[in-house]
């Protein structure tokens, strides 16, 4: 139990997805203009990271690893990954109505955030068993929803400040992020 | 002869992934940590992106329509294993400085943008240099960048220290934080440029436009088509 809690609180705020390991930056900088949509991004990245870390890591243990072809994992990951995000889709849209209308829009863009790929590469790095990858999974997406979200406020307050012209758009956002990071490092001193 | 020149020109200059279009967002923040990195980085996507570019233009007459970015994938994704295995071999250093980046190139933005908007639809030789274009502008985007970072965070250029040890350097910039400052200063310097020059009003990579050319707009083509 112990062990997972340290997995758990350092993948999501020590060593945070976007902010330190950068990966997901497309999605973290194109999707942060509102807090509604960001909430959405964000809670459709940790159904989906969730998910696949545990399709990911039952397909490398019970395939990859009984055939001798680890070689493998970046092609079979990426593929189960977008195999995946493919079904979740048809799946939500047949049964599940209302959660298809939440995250629905978000799903296509996911399959190439490249945190769901860092994330079930990562496991297996780690050699985490089945259940570290599903709290390691959740965990790194919770990180990726909090600092979405964090940074989808800060752009709402930036939209009323008096930001120099070259650094309208793009430019105070990676500042913004920036200053989130050295905020963030403040969690190291959990471990 | 002139083509390649041409597309060269375009990859480096005119649409330079890094630095124009904010393509490959990910290795560049995280791998820019010295300016070996960047260049190591930027080579090994270059192998990968021409190795891709001339199989999809090779066999795109071949593949379905309809499963076109599944197939590509595939493609991109076996050359980064090769590539993988191959610098794991004989560049191990180059291997464990990037460490997860590597298999992560299979996701980055420029190669299937390149795949989908370039060699699916033309010969291969210009494909070919295409990628080579796209490839070497990507590695000049990540070298400045790592360049800088350096300078600033470890008072050396290419592992070559040129301060003082008793200098202190500005450690932040070869912290995560750091990649993000440097990017937004350089992002900022583009802006200039581009009001200037007039071409463009506006901020030049507007966030909107971040994901333009990503593999992502395909996605959505392919759930469409599959949905």
């Amino acid at each position: 139990m112990g062990k997972l809690l340290a997995i758990a609180i350092g993948s999501a705020f020590i060593n945070n997805v976007v902010l330190s390991q950068f990966l997901g930056i497309c999605p973290f900088l194109g999707v942060s203009r509102k807090v509604k949509t960001a909430a959405g991004m964000g809670s459709a990245v940790v159904f989906v990271i969730t998910l696949a870390s545990a399709v990911t890591s039952l397909i490398y243990k019970f395939l990859l690893v009984p055939f001798d072809i680890t070689y493998l994992q970046t092609i079979v990951f990426i593929l189960v990954i977008a195999a995946l995000v493919q079904f979740v889709e048809m799946f939500l849209k047949k049964k599940i109505k209302s959660l298809y209308n939440a995250l629905g829009v978000y799903l296509p863009l996911i399959t190439t955030n490249c945190a769901v790929l860092g994330v079930a590469l990562k496991n297996v790095q780690n050699s985490y068993n089945i259940l570290e990858s599903v709290v390691n999974g959740f965990a790194v997406s919770v990180g990726f929803l909090v600092a979405i979200v964090i940074m989808a406020g800060l752009r709402e307050k930036i939209e009323y400040n008096n930001v120099p012209k070259a650094f309208k758009g793009t430019p105070i956002v990676l500042v913004t992020a920036g200053l989130m990071a050295i905020a963030f490092f403040g969690f190291s001193g959990l471990k | 002869m002139n083509k390649a020149g041409e597309r060269l020109y375009n990859g480096i200059i005119k649409e330079n992934p890094t630095l124009v279009l904010m393509l490959g967002m990910c290795p560049t923040l995280a791998v820019t940590t010295s300016a070996i990195n960047g260049v190591g980085m930027g080579l090994t996507t270059t192998v990968v992106l021409v190795m891709s570019n001339l199989l999809i233009a090779m066999l795109r007459k071949v593949i379905p329509d309809s499963v076109r970015i599944p197939a590509f994938i595939v493609i991109i994704a076996s050359f980064v294993t090769i590539v993988q295995l191959l610098l794991e071999a004989y560049i191990p250093s180059l291997y464990s400085a990037l460490g997860i980046y590597i298999p992560l190139i299979v996701v980055n933005c420029i190669i299937l943008g390149r795949a989908e908007a370039y060699a699916s639809k033309n010969p291969v030789i210009p494909s070919i240099f295409d990628g080579l274009g796209m490839g070497l502008g990507f590695t000049l985007g990540l070298t400045l960048i790592g360049i800088v970072r350096e300078i600033l965070g470890a008072g050396s250029v290419f592992g070559y220290r040129f301060l003082p040890a008793s200098m202190d350097t500005l450690t932040i910039f070869i912290l995560a934080p750091g990649a993000f400052f440097v990017l937004a200063v350089l992002t900022a310097t583009m802006n200039k440029i581009k009001s200037r020059s007039g071409k463009a009003d506006g901020p030049t990579a507007d966030c909107d436009q971040l994901c333009a050319g990503c593999p992502n707009k395909s996605c959505i083509g392919r759930s469409q088509n599959n949905g």
